[in-house]
């Protein structure tokens, strides 16, 4: 397969935001926050800049705090690579309300272009599964992203969907990183008239 | 009087702290305990540290407040993550137990425990520390209010003192 012919991460993650309702994002550190972002930004979207290793734990906390709204970790391979063990945690609480889409070009994006151990053998949604996460699979076909997002969406949770993609960049769509802010407007749009702080 | 672990939990609960991130810790077991009991609750169990510290920051980004369960030989794993804490500027509460100071037997506790407090206060983390069971109460109570009010973090020091130093054999002792 060539490059051209993998999935563009910034089209799958378009469709897979589009017309998210109250759906509630965390997006790990460089592509995937530039992907979340390049979609729409919404309040509702809590950008990682650092904390590299964190996104899954930070879902997992928010979908236990936000029990009735879906909450969507979206991260790269490497990202999640480096919070491996946290998965154990997301697995026992079995939060049914959290998905985790892992974009993954199997490459430290922002880097130079490493390779991650994605592209080494390392099975994501194997590893979901034997730490007991409900769901978990990979796509890499235009054919089974409709499916794939549809469980990212609705499958009972944890849901865990690896999203093979071209490791070709993205490009630069840049969030902002003002985490105080980011926290703010969250808080504000999902606990309304609860006190931000 | 109550154990002083009976002390953490009534404050926790008198502040609504929903999430109690933990990692196991002897010093810490009878609040683990406690904590898995009480239905208002939801105690998690971590395979290291700082998933605590993101943990919690999303529990916060979604209305609940949460504390976080540790030995001081963890605050070494957390250093990083503590930048989200700091950036976002969200509230975190950290009890630690302390090792490597009071009575402590084993060598590789001695450099993250002599240590712990000048870790965090380098991470932006205010620190407050009990040796006797006394101010325990006041202290946590004390701490998580200034967290909350001004979202700072914070970490409870509790000394090998309090706790009690881990006994080994004898025999094992003397190697």
């Amino acid at each position: 397969m060539t490059a051209s012919e993998k999935l563009n991460r910034r089209e799958v993650v378009k469709s897979l935001l589009s017309n998210r309702g109250e759906t509630l994002v965390v997006s790990g550190l460089g592509q995937p926050a530039y992907d979340a972002f390049a979609a729409g930004d919404d309040p509702r979207n809590f950008y990682l800049w650092g904390a590299m290793g964190g996104a899954a734990s930070m879902g997992l906390g928010l979908a236990v705090a936000q029990p009735e709204r879906r909450v969507v970790v979206l991260t790269g391979d490497g990202e999640l690579l480096m919070g491996l063990g946290s998965l154990a945690a997301v697995g026992a609480e079995k939060a049914g309300n959290l998905a985790i889409v892992v974009l993954d070009n199997e490459r430290y994006g922002e880097t130079g272009q490493q390779k991650t151990h994605t592209g080494r053998g390392t099975d994501l949604a194997a590893v979901a599964m034997a730490v007991g996460f409900r769901t978990a699979l990979t796509v890499a076909d235009e054919a089974d992203l409709p499916e794939a997002i549809r469980i990212a969406r609705e499958g009972e949770g944890p849901v865990m969907v690896v999203i093979k993609v071209s490791e070709a960049p993205a490009g630069m769509a840049l969030p902002p990183k003002d985490g105080a802010y980011l926290k703010m407007r969250f808080r504000e749009a999902v606990l309304g008239d609860r006190t931000p702080g | 009087m109550q154990p002083w672990q009976d002390d953490i939990y009534d404050a926790l609960t008198e502040a609504g702290v929903r999430q109690i991130a933990f990692v196991p810790d002897a010093g810490h077991k009878r609040l683990i305990e406690r904590c898995l009991e009480d239905p208002k609750m939801r105690a998690i169990s971590l395979t290291t540290e700082e998933e605590g510290i993101a943990l919690l920051g999303g529990a916060w980004l979604g209305g609940d407040k949460g504390a976080l369960l540790m030995q001081s030989s963890g605050v070494g794993n957390c250093i990083n993550m503590l930048s989200l804490t700091k950036t976002c500027q969200f509230p975190l509460v950290m009890l630690v137990t302390m090792r490597g100071e009071w009575g402590e037997f084993n060598t590789w506790q001695v450099p993250m425990g002599r240590t712990t407090q000048e870790h965090l206060e380098l991470c932006g983390v205010a620190c407050y520390r009990c040796d006797e069971p006394e101010p325990v109460a006041d202290t946590v109570r004390t701490a998580m209010r200034f967290a909350y009010y001004t979202n700072s973090a914070v970490a409870i020091l509790l000394g090998q003192r309090l706790i009690g130093a881990k006994i080994f054999e004898e025999g094992e002792a003397a190697r």
